[in-house]
């Protein structure tokens, strides 16, 4: 789950990382307000956005005066940036920076570990300093039994920097950065750019906190912030009911059990000619009630021509399955086309049942895949 | 021949009083598997189909000598079911649950590596060595004892490709699950060197998907180390970027892990990489030295 901009830097600030006073706005109005309150001449106007690239879609802006913060505030409200219409700025003092830099903490999949990213490039698009000049980013892994211990900070600091007071600058906030990631359960802690400015002080000017999904139920105000897009909360409702959802804007449906097999399933169809509305697991089972659902979530996609059920029935017999698709289906009144892929314990007894009744019945994933492309024409 | 698990796994089961805990046990034990006991803190004394259940793991071990642990407790209790497993002795310790916080199994991770035990999963359906022993919730019966070794990143896809497998007359040595989440134990690098030193595997399959770059390590570390014959799947072609495919670690991040790359990387080495997981058969069995 991902959270603004300021809301990162409140959570930043009550751990003790300095960044720059800003305060969020919703109209221009607010602006005014908010300009008066910072008491500084420059301002610096940014779109608050679930999405990256602001910067480049126009959506960070310095005002040199009240007319101008006004200005942008009014261009940047309301601005579609990637989809997201942006609907509050924040407004920052503008801060006097001498050099940026780039600090993070990730969860690395190869070391299993979290890791500490550190660069000179701030500022940048770090991937693509990672994939262009991968030498001039430095990594720590971070052991969670000890953390990260004072020696271990000033080592990463003095990648940064060679004065020793502004290493004893950044050390804590190195350490407090790993403190809030680990305490909130985040799977990224992003500062870029982190700014030493022209006075000598370091401080975060932007702030990029994701967090992880499993972890949200023990952290309730931060999941409280979460701002859906249409999309996400088709996803989310569809997660309450037991299912993985996501749309992909093809013709034809599919209803498949385990996300593994679910993405097989896509891919198949698109081998064959046909494109897959959407990526559906509804999990282990495949009880009546989990068919008749997961058939509702398909069937308001205007899109689906045709539904594609494959199921791999392994603890859960296909005989069983076979029957659960037939009471599913005395329920549901529907014209699109159903082509029916049952696999595994007992498929032969499943697939009888299932003979002579409107579906279409196919043994091998490869055949019900070609059938649905076709009745899909 | 088989890897991890055999006729000397002496297992416990981790929430064995539980609605999925008995079930599986149940299961398990009905296929063969040698279960010695389970846990579950204030019943002990009862007992699940006569499986003896113990407080805690310590009891469970000192009375049946057990060496493995599979758990199948809710998320937010998995990680101290690892810890209690790892300081309890057991050295093969198998996490079925799924939606454990990431942090947790990074911590549980480094304190089992530290005393010397392995982890498989979380988020992961287990292991079979067949007619030997199942620990997890594998459908038993579609597996057949044979030379082929299986690893993948799911469960019901792998289950799809034992099927083709044993279906074209081609048994498992064993078959591995090791997880959909984005940090789990046991991965492809210390599978593959299991399978490549056990000398009843004379082949591998490995169901890869998008997220992270395990599968380009694997492709580099298969060039290198691995002489038996490799073919390969990867499930999420068509995925988005940006969405999780139901396996939190299913997940195009900045245009990397994507399924092309993993494909590329294996093409690079020689390795097939099969366009529907009914190939992998044939891929494999024309590659076996005879």
């Amino acid at each position: 789950m991902k959270i603004h901009e300021y809301q990162a830097k409140e959570i930043f600030a009550s751990y003790g990382i300095p960044v720059d006073k800003s305060i969020v706005c919703r109209t221009v109005d607010d602006a005014v307000k908010a300009y008066e309150m910072l008491d500084s001449q420059k301002v610096i106007v940014k779109a608050q956005v679930l999405t990256g690239g602001r910067g480049k879609a126009g959506g960070v802006k310095l005002a040199k005066d009240e007319m101008e913060m006004r200005k942008h505030t009014a261009d940047i409200l309301g601005m579609d940036i990637k989809g997201f219409v942006v609907d509050r700025v924040l407004i920052g003092q503008a801060v006097n920076i001498a050099s940026e830099y780039y600090v993070s903490y990730i969860v690395d999949r190869s070391t299993k570990s979290t890791i500490m990213m550190l660069s000179k490039e701030g500022g940048m698009d770090i991937e693509e300093v990672a994939r262009t000049t991968p030498e001039k980013i430095h990594k720590f892994v971070i052991d969670p039994m000890i953390g990260v211990p004072d020696y271990l900070a000033r080592e990463a600091a003095f990648k940064l920097f060679d004065d020793i007071n502004l290493v004893n600058q950044a050390v804590p906030i190195f350490q407090n950065l790993y403190k809030l990631f680990v305490e909130k359960d985040a799977s990224l802690a992003e500062i870029n750019p982190l700014v030493l400015t022209a006075e000598g002080k370091i401080m975060a000017i932007d702030a990029k906190m994701t967090f992880d999904d499993n972890a949200l139920y023990r952290h309730p105000k931060i999941a409280a912030l979460f701002e859906p897009t249409e999309e996400e909360k088709k996803e989310k409702n569809a997660k309450s009911k037991g299912f993985s959802y996501v749309n992909l804007g093809g013709e034809i449906g599919c209803m498949v059990n385990g996300a593994g097999l679910a993405m097989a399933t896509m891919d198949m169809i698109k081998l064959y000619g046909g494109n897959p509305a959407n990526f559906l697991d509804i999990g282990g089972s495949s009880n009546p009630t989990k068919v008749i659902e997961a058939m509702k979530l398909l069937l308001s996609d205007k899109n689906v021509k045709v539904v594609l059920i494959n199921i791999f029935g392994g603890i859960t017999r296909c005989d069983d399955v076979a029957n659960g698709l037939l009471e599913a289906f005395n329920q549901i009144q529907t014209d699109i086309p159903i082509v029916i892929r049952l696999t595994g314990t007992n498929e032969k007894e499943g697939r009888a049942l299932l003979q002579g009744t409107k579906f279409n019945v196919a043994e091998t994933m490869g055949e019900a895949g070609k059938k649905a492309v076709e009745l899909a024409r | 021949m088989s890897i991890l698990i055999n006729k000397d796994t002496r297992l416990i089961v981790q929430g064995i009083t539980g609605r999925d805990g008995s079930f599986h046990a149940t299961k398990m034990k009905a296929y063969g598997t040698n279960v010695v006991g389970g846990t579950s803190p204030g019943k002990a004394g009862e007992n699940v189909e006569g499986i003896p259940v113990f407080n805690t793991v310590k009891d469970a071990v000192n009375e049946t000598n057990a060496n493995t642990s599979v758990i199948f407790v809710p998320a937010k209790f998995a990680k101290d079911a690892i810890l209690e497993a790892a300081d309890s002795g057991i050295k093969l310790i198998v996490c079925i649950t799924e939606g454990v916080p990431t942090l947790d199994v990074v911590e549980a991770y480094h304190f089992v590596k530290s005393k010397g035990a392995q982890l498989i999963g979380p988020n992961c359906p287990g292991l079979i060595s067949p007619e030997e022993s199942m620990v997890g919730i594998m459908p038993t019966m579609i597996f057949k004892k044979g030379g082929t070794g299986v690893i993948s990143r799911s469960g019901t896809l792998t289950y799809e490709v034992v099927y083709n497998l044993t279906a074209s007359g081609m048994g498992q040595s064993t078959a591995i699950g090791v997880g959909g989440d984005p940090v789990v134990g046991l991965y492809y690098q210390e599978l593959l060197e299991m399978f490549e030193n056990d000398p009843e595997t004379d082949s591998i399959a490995l169901i890869g998907e998008i997220g992270g770059d395990a599968e380009e390590r694997a492709a580099a570390y298969i060039k290198e180390h691995i002489t038996k014959p490799v073919a390969v799947f990867i499930a999420g072609q068509q995925a988005p970027p940006g969405k999780q495919m139901g396996h939190a670690g299913a997940i195009i991040s900045s245009g990397s892990g994507t399924a092309a790359e993993k494909i590329a990387a294996f093409e690079a080495v020689g390795v097939p990489v099969a366009k529907e997981p009914s190939e992998i058969p044939e891929l494999l069995r024309s590659r076996i030295k005879k």
